[in-house]
């Protein structure tokens, strides 16, 4: 088989060429020399991107799960793989951009021994260790039926309602709870995003941002590997998404009301306009665009409000992490270029392994075949594939 | 009972006798470079400040409820029984949310080590232990960093005030400051000029209650939780059960 040198697979050597320098300079340099992480910036790009917003892009996993297992919508069946694949993927990557952060990543199992229960990263910890173990297990099946093996494939059913449930128990500790770890620092973090409501806050825009990245990465990977789409199950998600957008913005709504804070936040200053570009990224832009009927139900427009949502939390995780400590801090963090690129390596790494595993693993449904699931089918009714770019919304 | 240390800014004159004493006692370099330092940082537990022609020591506050201890996921913070903050470093996996949960900004990071630690003042716990003042307290020539029980160095700070009301603000910072802290400082002017958090800022609760008040509720979610998942999980299947039990009824009955 001859590999063409295509401009994406250019642009994949050029990151992973920058990613391995940088790995190299985090580990025989240290952590001052690859980044401009301080002691009055403890925290920088790689917990604000890599970690908050990794963790927050990986919820597509417990949120399909929960819908299809949990609450019986037949409909979305068919991008329950493609979103537990990409939850997998998010966490493992997750835990490679915890290994580059933390001063000693060579204890991090002392996180099993030494135990700290009062701590939320603790917390975390646990949580994200455990759901990463779930997730395994959620995306053996596709290993197992690659290579047709049926007794550990029973066996996968016979827990998998167990799986079910710890998954989104855990998810749904761990993602609160990493808005939790900012509700020590009230006189640090800025008053636009310190509130005691964080961890509603980030346990919403995880459902959110689930069901967005989920629009995003089949679209993408309709585009990217020729698959064909179900616009119906896009059509779905993209109504749930819209809700859970209305369900969010009433949130922080109702925050900034309760803490008296709506007339502080219009007034222009530095951090106001990081939650306006916040606000429209996440709210404004993607509510207008679904709640017109023709781009709810046309690929491209899903595509588009998805990318606009997901660009619109990831600003507010960074928001949060990063540009509410600078007015206490006194003054601007702007990552090295070799934080940058750990990142981008981390991301390219994703695409990367989900398009190998879209290759080799029957991750999506293909003709003729359809993914066996750990319970009866009861699929109703044919779902209609449409080729992704062709517009069905009139 | 716990031990603690009052720093009067008014008896200060800034000879950075503390900070040496500091330096040879944690073993760090101290030289003339380093003494012309300005910034706390991993060589530099505590540091003199001069403003004009007044001086402001600062070092760690050893809180009564540490916001580090609490944070740190491996408990490499305790705080003992006898005051100070300590910091185990074999547990330490460097993770530095202490540094961000600290409200007075004390923990440092060796950000150019390899294999790195989290640098502040510990109250020399070794010299606590044996019933020793701490080194910065020995050292210093006018007694403004005086060691002693906490309860007792208080009513000393109340008296100093009211003995010289002119010399003093009216406030001793750290009496309540999140809680308390075994650090206690006295100045005639606002220690906030020096790069103290505001009284007002950062309160008089415990740094840990505001986790605290969320990390007390898990035990009880996670059951409660799990029954609610595992109930919506049975119904929902259950009804499929239901209707497949009843297609299958109808088929033998229509046979």
């Amino acid at each position: 088989m001859k590999t063409k040198l295509t401009f994406w697979r250019i642009v994949f050597f050029v990151i992973m060429a920058l990613g391995l320098y940088s790995a190299f300079v985090r580990y025989f340099r240290g952590l001052g020399a690859v980044s401009n992480m301080s002691d009055q910036f403890p925290w920088g790009l790689w917990i604000g991107f890599d970690c908050l917003c990794g963790v927050m892009l990986a919820a597509g996993g417990f949120c399909v799960i929960g819908a299809v297992y949990l609450f019986n919508v037949e409909r979305l069946h068919s991008v329950v793989r493609p979103a537990v694949l990409t939850a997998f993927l998010g966490y493992l990557l997750f835990i490679v951009g915890l290994l580059f952060d933390l001063g000693r990543p060579w204890y991090i199992w002392h996180q099993l021994i030494y135990m700290n229960p009062h701590s939320v990263m603790f917390e975390v910890g646990m949580c994200v260790m455990a759901y990463t173990t779930v997730l395994f297990f959620e995306f053996l099946p596709n290993v197992l039926e690659r290579f047709n093996l049926k007794t550990p494939m029973k066996w996968i059913k016979n827990i998998y309602a167990v799986l079910v449930v710890l998954g989104i128990l855990l998810s749904t500790l761990h993602q609160s709870s990493l808005g939790a770890l900012y509700l020590i620092m009230p006189s640090k973090l800025h008053p636009f995003w310190y509130t005691p409501a964080l961890p509603f806050l980030f346990f919403g825009s995880a459902i959110a941002v689930g069901l967005a990245m989920t629009i995003f990465e089949s679209t993408q990977s309709a585009k990217a590997f020729g698959r064909h789409l179900e616009l119906p199950v896009l059509v779905e998600l993209g109504g749930a998404l819209l809700v859970a957008l209305w369900v969010n913005a009433l949130l922080r709504f109702e925050d900034y009301f309760h803490r008296g804070m709506l007339r502080q936040i219009m007034k222009p200053s530095y951090e106001a306009y990081f939650l306006w570009l916040e606000l429209t990224l996440a709210f404004v832009i993607p509510i207008t665009m679904l709640s017109f009927k023709k781009i709810r139900l046309s690929p491209n427009g899903l595509y588009l409000a998805s990318i606009f949502s997901l660009l619109g939390f990831i600003t507010n995780r960074l928001n949060v992490s990063l540009t509410g400590f600078e007015t206490y801090v006194g003054h601007h963090y702007v990552p090295k270029w070799t934080e940058f690129s750990v990142t981008l390596m981390i991301i390219a790494m994703g695409f990367a392994l989900f398009g190998l595993a879209v290759k080799y693993l029957p991750i999506f449904p293909e003709e003729g075949r359809r993914a066996i699931e750990p319970r009866p089918q009861t699929e109703t009714g044919p779902i209609v594939a449409i080729p992704v770019l062709r517009h069905a919304g009139d | 009972m716990s031990k603690a240390l009052l720093y009067d800014a008014t008896m200060c004159i800034g000879c950075k006798q503390c900070e040496q004493a500091c330096a040879q006692q944690n073993k760090l370099p101290y030289d003339d470079t380093v003494a012309a330092e300005s910034v706390q940082s991993e060589h530099k537990y505590t540091v003199v400040l001069t403003k004009d022609d007044k001086f402001m020591r600062r070092l760690c506050m050893h809180c009564e409820h540490p916001a580090c201890a609490s944070a740190c996921p491996v408990g490499a913070f305790h705080k003992t029984k006898e005051g100070p903050v300590v910091y185990d470093v074999w547990k330490c996996i460097g993770c530095r949310y202490c540094m961000v949960a600290c409200a007075f900004a004390q923990p440092k990071y060796e950000w150019h080590s390899l294999n790195p630690r989290v640098r502040k003042c510990i109250m020399c716990p070794d010299r606590v232990l044996a019933g020793k003042q701490t080194a910065c307290a020995e050292i210093c020539p006018t007694g403004a960093t005086k060691f002693g029980e906490r309860d007792d160095l208080i009513k000393e700070a109340q008296d100093r005030i009211r003995q010289n009301p002119s010399t003093y603000a009216p406030r001793i910072y750290g009496l309540h400051e999140v809680g308390g802290t075994c650090v206690l400082i006295l100045s005639s002017v606002n220690v906030e000029e020096y790069g103290y958090p505001a009284s007002a800022k950062i309160g008089d609760t415990p740094m840990p209650e505001y986790t605290g008040k969320v990390m007390s509720k898990v035990p009880d979610f996670i059951p409660v939780w799990s029954l609610v998942l595992g109930g919506i999980y049975w119904i929902s299947h259950r009804r499929e059960e239901v209707a497949a039990a009843e297609a299958e009824e109808k088929k033998g009955s229509e046979r």
